[in-house]
């Protein structure tokens, strides 16, 4: 962290552009649900604007782009963890207990086969 | 005994235990919302048909609006602390606060307009995630505004007594601030838009 005078007062209008780019990407992003794109689309351009606004609150309000490396650690675990935690929806659609399992031929095991 | 590391950094770790412990607070905090997260998609991704356009996107605009602002209003203030400049720094303290009252009131008569439609948390899987997502985040906001208020009121006073130490403590504040205002950034697009 810059806690010299001269570093802060130029810091001052990076924190006032990030805050306009901010609220510029919240209009974009309510003005692009307008737009009644596909939900695949619509997905990708919400989290990706999201992403974008997070990562400048991270790197510049929070500082993020000049600190030690123990916190980078902290939060590389974290992310880790995090990326664990959204990997557990695709296990569970994976998850194929309670369905019946197709047999040979693609027919449902213990079903009738009509014949 | 005085906790040590308030002020100067710990050789080993380069950070004063302060800045490391909310660093630390805000990595847990990240799982807590992460698993919610991770229940909103299981949810969404297993639900046959998903309610869309259910909330107030204005309103939600609106707040998003005014937490970007007191972002930028709480980083000042720490901006000011350290150019010494005292009385810039209460009023982009107070600000602060301020926005994050707005919030709230913004938030309860969102609420109270589904609550009145009979709309509450046990109405759907939508409005179980909705309520369960924007209650914690709310709950956040308002632990924000305890921290900001015993600042701007009987923790002021450390500032003439260790000026080093308070410029922490606001800094401290800022960190669990802007990360709040992070994840409303993801909130507002997943419930309001999507």
């Amino acid at each position: 962290m810059h806690s010299d005078s001269a570093e802060v007062k130029k810091s001052i209008r990076t924190y006032m552009m990030i805050g306009l780019a901010l609220l510029a990407f919240t209009g974009i992003t309510v003005a692009a649900n307008q737009f009644h794109f596909g939900v695949p689309v619509a997905v990708a351009v919400a989290l990706i604007i999201a992403t974008m606004k997070g990562s400048m609150v991270a790197s510049v309000f929070m500082h993020l782009s000049h600190e030690k490396k123990w916190v980078y650690g902290a939060l590389i675990l974290t992310v880790l963890g995090f990326l664990i935690l959204m990997t557990v929806p695709s296990f569970t659609n994976a998850d194929s207990i309670g369905q019946p399992v197709p047999a040979i031929g693609g027919a449902p095991a213990g079903g009738h086969s009509g014949h | 005994m005085n906790i040590p590391y308030t002020v100067e950094e710990r050789p080993d770790t380069g950070l004063t235990n302060g800045k490391l412990g909310i660093w630390l607070f805000l990595a847990s905090e990240v799982m807590l919302f992460g698993a919610l997260f991770s229940t909103y998609i299981i949810l969404r991704t297993g639900a046959p048909e998903w309610p869309h356009g259910e909330l107030n996107i204005l309103l939600g605009a609106i707040n998003t609006v005014i937490l970007i602002t007191s972002s930028v209003t709480m980083v000042m203030a720490w901006a000011s602390l350290k150019l010494k400049d005292w009385a810039k720094h209460r009023l982009y303290l107070i600000a602060t606060f301020v926005l994050a009252g707005v919030f709230l009131v913004n938030k309860y008569f969102e609420y109270k307009d589904h609550f009145d439609k009979g709309e509450g948390p046990w109405h759907s899987t939508f409005t179980a995630i909705y309520f369960t997502l924007t209650g914690l985040h709310g709950l956040h906001i308002l632990g924000g505004m305890i921290v900001m208020l015993y600042l701007i009121g009987p923790g002021a006073r450390l500032w003439k007594k260790n000026p080093d130490q308070f410029a922490n403590r606001i800094e401290a504040t800022g960190l669990y601030w802007h990360f709040v205002d992070l994840v409303w950034i993801f909130l507002f697009p997943v419930l309001y838009l999507l």
